[in-house]
């Protein structure tokens, strides 16, 4: 035999919720591609390949967190920074089906929510939160990959809760206390999360060490250091 | 002066070299790392387990894919199923994705009146 399945099976949540959420994630994936073909160049479509087969890499590492308990790659806030919110939030998506189809990970149902997961909420709520964090930081490019690993880490438990609210909403095992659902989704994907943050901090930090013009989420960095320079190469002058 | 990356070559790689790079360290990932990974139940599937809701969740209708549970069938030795199913997978993710953003923003460019304005 080989690995377990990772993502959400089918009857974990019943129908009508799964076919919402299917219905917000194929509206919401439209809307991810046309705002990402809109800033994606033509000749950058092979590294947003390469980060969706990054991320299906990253998540066959199942890594062991507690006892007889272990964790994987979510890596929405990872593909997000590498090639933007949008693109990097279809990365996920992809992954996603792949697994489904061909590999039996996650059931056909359950798509929709597993989508609404690790893509909206993963990569495109994980973003929000590395901008928020890179805001704070010192405006330098060493600043991106810790900015990316405390937004990976954060986006981990904030997937999971999602999924507590798709269990709430339509859980098909009744009389479960939601709060301890609750509590023990998060406890254990805040030490998944660490990981999470290990191997973003990681690979963000091997592109930005390489081609940091080919990060998304370093333009505005890189732009400020480059305004920096510039005005002391005219100070000095 | 300009100090644009693109100004310094010395310390630049070609993004084919990165493409490569990259390629090759997804494939060590998912073909050879992956033997190693933890064989436990992941957070869901043990949270599932311990607050009794596991049993709900159904087998994939795909159980019977030749790749299913990341092993393609037919190969007895794990380690070597486990990594050809992570490598045909990374190929398979690559192509795939290649192919949709590529298509996706060349439709992009075909309808200019998508495009935001003052670009192309």
């Amino acid at each position: 035999m080989g690995r377990t399945a990772v993502h959400i099976p089918d009857g974990f949540i019943d129908a009508p919720t799964s076919i919402a959420f299917g219905v917000a994630a194929v509206a919401g994936l439209g809307y991810c591609l046309r705002r990402g073909s809109a800033e994606l160049d033509e000749r950058a479509a092979p590294l947003a390949g390469l980060t969706a087969a990054f991320v299906f890499a990253g998540q066959m590492l199942n890594f062991p967190v507690a006892a007889g308990t272990s964790g994987h790659l979510l890596g929405g806030v990872l593909a997000a920074v590498l090639v933007g919110p949008w693109i990097g939030a279809t990365c996920l998506a992809v992954v996603l089906l792949l697994q489904a189809l061909f590999f039996a990970d996650g059931g056909l149902t359950a798509l929709g929510l597993s989508t609404v997961n690790m893509s909206f909420v993963g990569a495109l709520g994980g973003y929000l939160v590395y901008r928020g964090v890179l805001r704070v930081l010192p405006q330098r490019r060493a600043s991106v990959p810790i900015a990316a690993a405390v937004a990976a880490a954060l986006s981990v438990p904030l997937a999971a809760a999602s999924f507590v609210l798709q269990f709430a909403l339509g859980g098909t095992v009744e009389d479960l206390s939601l709060t301890a659902v609750l509590a023990a989704m998060v406890g254990v994907h805040v030490l998944i999360g660490i990981g999470e943050a290990v191997i973003t901090f990681l690979t963000v930090g091997l592109v930005m060490s390489s081609r940091p013009d080919l990060v998304h989420g370093a333009r505005g960095v890189l732009r400020r250091e480059r305004a920096a320079e510039t005005a002391a190469v005219r100070s000095t002058a | 002066m300009s100090v644009d990356a693109t100004s310094r070559p010395q310390s630049r790689r070609t993004t084919r070299s990165v493409l490569i790079g990259g390629l090759l360290l997804a494939f060590l990932l998912a073909g050879f790392v992956s033997g190693y990974a933890s064989g436990a139940p992941d957070g869901l599937e043990k949270v599932a387990g311990d607050q009794g809701f596991l049993e709900s969740g159904r087998d994939s209708g795909f159980a019977g894919s030749p790749l299913a549970d990341y092993a393609v069938r037919g190969i007895d030795d794990e380690r070597l199923a486990g990594g050809l199913a992570g490598v045909i997978g990374v190929l398979l993710t690559l192509a795939v994705g290649t192919l949709l953003f590529w298509a996706v923003t060349r439709l992009a460019r075909r309808r200019p009146a998508s495009a935001p304005p003052g670009r192309e």
